[in-house]
């Protein structure tokens, strides 16, 4: 019983970093209905920015003194660094394929997302790089199962998140511009709402939220390698369509969902091949239930 | 002279300063200028560059005249298609190893690019994990000959019944699914086929995978004391591997192109274009789907045991996600259909990085900006067929964009 | 106010307008009229920017605005109830009207005119809550009035309001549209029941195949003998 209430922490766990992700994955495809491959490289990048704000702190001797400032910058920093690549990703590769077919637009974003795994590869290294091991002690025991401070952390950072991109998307002006550009591009522009600004908005809230990720994967798993972006990304991007892609509300579920699955796949069944049955649960779900658990909120475009 | 490219270009500059400094420029605590600073030169170079023919040539309203074909001096085209002829089939006389390899490449990518033509181009299902079917085919043979000694000529019929029964398998759960929500699934049972085979250590060997796959044989006749008898070889080197390709890819080009023009083709292009009118027209819209991953799974099937068979060694790692998205993108520069183009888009995917290899660990970096470029410059690939260009520049219009 | 100058758009190589010309004065009420696929919503899409024509010019209170993007042309004060309303369907009525504010910036302005639009629709108020997409054909087309209203536009576009209504909710709508005229909006109205249309409008264009084949005061129009065959339904 111990082992089951000890998977169920590291599931969610899992689960809210994979939900911060597919988040990013879900708005950009409700918006301009692209499968944004190079959102796992966003994600990787705020990983990077963590490490290096936390070393350079580090070596300053500065993050033993204030460690939770440390903590904030690492954050901060990474939301804004990758919220400056989303943009230019936006505007010099998904930008001039507005029209194009969505193909074109898609492999584009592949194109990017090799460019930007290899371009860290050659800036930091082909080897993973540590985070400082400051963060990782603490932790409490509740009747044998272990809850570390870093989990507690993440689920909570990733829940306090989730709470600010509802209530921006559903109170505020531009969270709503955003949705109504994503239900109709057209109507939206007759009443006056740039979609080109509200397109970048929704990268940047992504990306934001991915590099949020990125530094919490850095913190957990104590370490950040170039193409770690890759397989959480596909994972992610599984966990939006299983939601029901364009639906916030599903992307948070079926990012649950995933990072469940995978940790008791791991833990009861076989843990190499945890990836395999997220996919399975994927493609059983979309079997039985071709839009999604919570169904989506995109017009049906061909490819 | 208007400001605006000037201020543009300072933008850009200070854009590209933000994200790269923290990667470049900031290590043990020191901030180091020389990595970011040796870009950034590169950077404005380049950005120069541009201003230069953004303000000269183009504020003298001089474009670069668009290639004009009419008047063009044209050989006749059948001494064109004689020399290509010639030039494809003494190809592995001329060039030296590297060379044949790189031609082989080309070819296997041209059977690859066939193959999922038929499912991306032609019954317009995004399927991003194509090369699973490449890896059924190439494990198929790699197992049989080594477990079982079976020759190549026996296992290539049973790679491609495996293979479509595979793209059967997989094809059928994906069938009532939407575009983009086919192209995750397929994705997710490529990587389940390849984490299966890094993992079933017992069957695949695992990451190591599986050695001394024995090359294709062939018999040939020799009179030996005036009867004639018949002995063995094994077509090992590179030039018999090349025209044992280039069979294989002309057969698959004969079979496309037959498909093109036959019933079942245009029944492929009804379900791309309107599913539900093709269905209300008698297309039997599932079954022709299915038939379309099945024929574009033998293909790859074909493609894999020659691979197999030509590197006599398979593991997974010839079969990530990244090879299905270089096919994918084949198709796409070819501009989805035809098999000139889809030729073409092979030889610029599989040369391409070749050519980067003088940038040596910058090439794939090169190869994914390459990419992004080409698709910004040429949205519908290098050859569109003709009904597609203007399909896109109706699309356009109605966009309103002049 | 308006000034359409003999414009060409293109639907791919389908030549939708050839060569429309026609003007809107301020505090009119103008129709258009003409049979399905005569051009009549190709011409307020060109007007309001989503398309742009290859020739000609369109000028509105003396400004060109022939390329301008939509967004900017709305910020010009047009505004356009479109063919199908297009209601934003999930987002809820209230969120619906405050899309149609988007370009106005203060907080007060924008919760008056909402309470004006609840006043002329009071039954846009009982669902204000509602996903705009579970509202009935009328109630849509009430959102979509409404909703154009909230900027308080200087010119609205109407693309057919009487599409698939019942008849007493198509009389409610004109009778709103005259009540909008009246406190000082200019309108420019598509429509293909030429009967209501040219009963409200002062000036009237006929449309057919992508050209003007007829205009003038809407009364004399509605006595012509050959609108009344064509589109009056009167043998």
């Amino acid at each position: 019983m111990e082992v089951f209430f000890q998977q169920i922490i590291n599931g969610l766990t899992l689960g809210s970093i994979y939900a911060l992700i597919a988040l990013g994955y879900t708005m950009v495809y409700g918006i301009i209905q692209l499968i944004n491959f190079a959102h796992g490289e966003i994600f990787t990048a705020g990983g990077y920015i963590g490490v290096i704000v936390l070393s350079f702190m580090q070596a300053r001797g500065v993050l033993e003194t204030h460690p939770f400032l440390g903590l904030l910058l690492a954050f901060l920093l990474a939301m804004i660094y990758c919220a400056f690549l989303a943009v230019a990703l936006e505007t010099v590769a998904y930008r001039p394929l507005r029209r194009a077919s969505r193909l074109s637009l898609l492999l584009s974003a592949l194109g990017m997302s090799i460019f930007l795994s290899n371009g860290m590869m050659l800036s930091q290294g082909v080897y993973d790089k540590a985070y400082p091991h400051f963060f990782t002690s603490g932790g409490f025991e509740v009747g044998g199962v272990i809850v570390t401070s870093m989990q507690v952390f993440i689920i909570i950072g990733s829940v306090l998140l989730m709470i600010g991109l509802n209530l921006f998307v559903n109170r505020t002006r531009l969270g709503k511009a955003m949705r109504s550009t994503a239900q109709d591009r057209v109507m939206s522009a007759i009443l006056g709402i740039n979609a080109n600004k509200t397109i970048v908005t929704t990268f940047v809230i992504g990306a934001a939220l991915a590099a949020a990720a990125g530094v919490m994967v850095g913190l957990y798993y104590g370490s950040v390698r170039f193409d770690m972006g890759f397989i959480p990304g596909i994972k992610a991007f599984s966990a939006a369509v299983l939601g029901g892609i364009g639906n916030l509300t599903g992307a948070m579920l079926g990012g649950m969902i995933i990072g469940m699955v995978e940790i008791f796949a791991a833990g009861y069944l076989a843990s190499e091949y945890k990836d395999v049955f997220a996919f399975i649960i994927l493609i059983l779900v979309l079997y039985f239930r071709p839009t999604g658990i919570m169904g989506e909120q995109v017009d049906d475009t061909r490819v | 002279m208007s400001p605006r490219p000037l201020l543009k270009f300072v933008i850009v500059l200070i854009w590209a300063f933000i994200l790269l400094f923290p990667m470049l420029g900031i290590e043990e605590g020191r901030f180091v200028w020389d990595r970011v600073l040796r870009v950034m030169a590169v950077i404005t170079a380049a950005g120069m560059l541009v201003l230069i023919y953004h303000y000269l040539l183009k504020g003298l309203s001089f474009r670069p005249k668009i290639f004009d074909a009419s008047t063009q001096f044209r050989p006749p085209r059948r001494l064109l298609i004689g020399l290509g002829v010639l030039g494809v089939l003494a190809l592995p006389w001329i060039a030296d190893n590297y060379g044949r390899d790189i031609a082989i490449n080309v070819l296997i990518y041209v059977s690859l690019g066939l193959g999922l033509n038929i499912v991306v181009g032609l019954a317009g299902l995004l399927d991003l994990g194509y090369i699973a079917f490449y890896a059924v085919g190439a494990y198929t043979y790699a197992l049989l000959n080594t477990n079982f000694g079976v020759p190549f000529w026996l296992a290539l019929p049973v790679g491609c019944v495996i293979s479509a029964c595979v793209g059967a398998f997989i094809g059928y759960p994906t069938l009532k699914m939407r575009g983009d929500y086919l192209a995750i699934v397929t994705l997710g049972f490529g990587e389940i086929i390849r984490i299966v085979l890094n993992n079933w250590d017992k069957v695949t060997k695992g990451p190591n995978g599986i050695l001394g796959i024995k090359a294709p044989g062939m018999f040939y006749p020799v009179v030996e004391n005036g009867s004639v008898q018949f002995a063995h070889l094994y077509m090992k080197n590179l030039v018999w591997m090349y025209y044992l390709i280039l069979a294989i890819a002309l057969l698959i080009m004969l079979a496309v192109y037959r498909l093109n023009t036959s019933r079942i083709g245009r029944a492929w292009m009804a379900v791309r274009e309107d599913e539900t009118a093709a269905e209300l027209t008698g297309i039997h819209t599932t079954r022709m789907k299915l038939y379309a991953y099945m024929l574009g799974a033998i293909f790859a099937g074909f493609a894999g045991a020659f691979f197999a068979a030509k590197v006599r060694y398979v593991n997974p790692s010839s079969f990530i996600f990244l090879e299905s998205a270089l096919v994918l993108c084949i198709v796409v520069l070819g501009g989805m259909g035809s098999i000139p183009g889809i030729i073409i888009g092979a030889a610029a995917i599989i040369v391409l990085p070749e050519m980067f290899r003088g940038l040596a660990l910058y090439r794939m970096a090169a190869f994914g900006g390459a990419m992004t470029a080409m698709m910004v410059f040429r949205p519908e690939g290098l050859l569109p067929a003709k009904r597609k260009a203007q399909e896109v520049e109706m699309e356009r219009e109605i966009a309103g964009i002049p | 106010m308006l000034s359409v100058e003999d414009i060409h758009t293109y639907y791919g190589h389908i030549h939708a307008l050839k060569g429309i010309s026609l003007a809107v004065k301020e505090k009119e009420i103008v129709c258009l009229i003409g049979s399905n696929g005569a051009g009549k919503s190709t011409t307020l899409m060109t007007v309001n920017g989503i398309l742009h024509p290859k020739e000609g010019r369109i000028f509105f209170l003396g400004r060109d605005i022939t390329m301008l993007p939509a967004d900017k042309i709305a910020g010009l004060g047009i505004t356009q109830v479109p063919e199908g309303r297009r209601i934003l369907p999930r987002l809820s009525v209230e969120d619906n009207l405050e899309m149609g504010a988007f370009l106005v910036k203060d907080k007060k302005v924008i919760r008056r005119n909402r309470d004006e639009v609840y006043d002329l629709f009071p039954l846009l108020a009982k669902r204000r809550k509602q996903q705009g997409g579970t509202l009935s054909g009328g109630e849509q087309q009430m959102l979509a009035i409404g909703r154009a209203l909230m900027s308080k536009p200087r010119l609205l576009l109407l693309d057919e309001p009487s599409l698939g209504l019942a008849p007493l909710i198509v009389e409610k709508i004109f009778a709103i549209i005259r009540q909008i005229n009246a406190s000082g909006t200019t309108i420019f109205l598509v429509e293909q029941n030429a009967n209501m249309a040219l009963s409200i409008s002062t000036n009237a264009y006929v449309m057919e195949s992508g050209r003007i084949t007829l205009k003038g005061a809407s009364k004399d129009l509605a006595e012509d003998e050959a609108i009344r065959k064509a589109y009056l339904g009167e043998d």
